[in-house]
């Protein structure tokens, strides 16, 4: 039964995730998180820092984490075969009418109305995300902010934005920050 | 026969590398891909593999696994796709996996789950780069309608927690019609 669960919450993951990488993240926290409770907000955090750091789709690593979690290996097998039975269909049959046909279909008309809704999307998410991270569970309060993980976000965005550092490296400053401020007793 | 082997084995052995040496995500895998098949082994040409990477950014699903299959399905049918699929997926599955394991074992200790609590706001930073970037992207485009169902969609989602699947459908039903109307136009 929870096989079956893990199967069709990732088919749905695989069949309406349009645009690729961060796309597929707000179907996964409202799958995982909002839906099922499979994991905490942190935990969903925890995994998008993880497939950040990894190769890989946030989908398929999402996959099988999630699939691991909750039902061993059978469960990231049966989850991530969801994830990907959609694409492997669709895909085929595209590919299969394009090698005929030698036009790519109009299904690109209907991304670019798509990439919007996506944007904003990714954007709820991204403000779940920041939320867990400033708030914990507590209310969101002015007050009850923590002025720590504020601080670190700021300095993190603004390190991206100058464009010249890596992701990665900054995700990992970010978390010896932390540490350093845990350290000093902040 | 034995030609076609050799394809599928040299396959699965590309995507397999890709897969598990690319970070970035789905858009720099693709121009691996690109790489590889048209530049190095000159199997595509240039012309087509750009159509096959748009089919596999336009259909849902993420993109390196879509390019996998149109790649594997191009250069050796349904066997091509399969064998380049399972390729892909196996260095994240693996991964994963393993890391799954060691995360259960160290989220409890103190100092691993201070340095994944800062990393949280790390990852906020660059999922609000990323959505800046992409935001423009769509602003720049001064289309009224996108920009309109960019706010519309943002408000629904965070605001008023309007389920992703039917804000999903209901922005593909508005562009399958969007699409028509401008094909139409097109030929008028």
């Amino acid at each position: 039964m929870i096989y079956l669960l893990l199967f069709f919450s990732f088919l749905q993951i695989g069949l309406l995730s349009f645009g690729g990488g961060y796309a597929a993240m707000p179907l996964i926290q409202d799958q995982i998180v909002t839906t099922h409770g499979w994991l905490s907000m942190a935990e969903f955090t925890d995994l998008i820092t993880i497939s950040q750091m990894t190769p890989g789709p946030i989908a398929i690593n999402s996959a099988t984490f999630v699939g691991i979690k909750i039902a061993g290996v059978g469960g990231a097998l049966v989850a991530t075969l969801g994830c990907i039975l959609p694409s492997c269909i669709l895909v085929t049959f595209i590919a299969r009418l394009y090698l005929k046909y030698r036009t790519v279909a109009t299904l690109q008309g209907v991304l670019i109305s798509l990439r919007p809704a996506v944007v904003a999307m990714i954007a709820s998410a991204g403000v779940s995300i920041l939320v867990t991270a400033f708030w914990g569970t507590g209310a969101v309060t002015l007050s009850g902010i923590n002025v720590v993980m504020a601080v670190i976000f700021l300095i993190a965005f603004v390190l991206l934005r100058t464009g010249k550092v890596n992701p990665i490296f900054v995700m990992l400053l970010a978390g010896v920050l932390k540490l350093a401020a845990y350290w000093l007793g902040w | 026969m034995e030609n076609k082997k050799k394809i599928l084995k040299t396959l699965f052995v590309s995507t397999l590398y890709l897969s598990a040496f690319t970070f970035g995500g789905g858009y720099v895998i693709v121009t691996l891909m690109k790489k590889k098949f048209v530049d190095e082994y000159h199997w595509i040409e240039e012309a087509e593999m750009l159509d096959l990477v748009a089919i596999a950014q336009s259909a849902p699903g993420a993109i390196a696994v879509n390019g996998a299959i149109v790649v594997g399905y191009k250069l050796a049918g349904l066997w091509g796709a399969l064998v380049a699929t399972v390729a892909t997926i196996i260095p994240p599955f693996v991964i994963i996996s393993l890391i799954s394991v060691f995360y259960a074992a160290f989220r409890s200790n103190v100092w691993i789950a201070q340095l994944l609590e800062g990393m949280q706001a790390g990852v906020g930073a660059v999922i609000a780069s990323v959505v800046w970037d992409m935001g423009a992207d769509v602003v720049r485009t001064k289309s009224p309608l996108s920009i309109g169902i960019m706010i519309v969609s943002f408000v629904a989602t965070c605001f008023f927690h309007v389920n992703v699947v039917l804000v999903i459908v209901v922005v593909a039903v508005l562009g399958v019609i969007r699409a028509l109307v401008a094909g139409r136009r097109k030929r008028s």
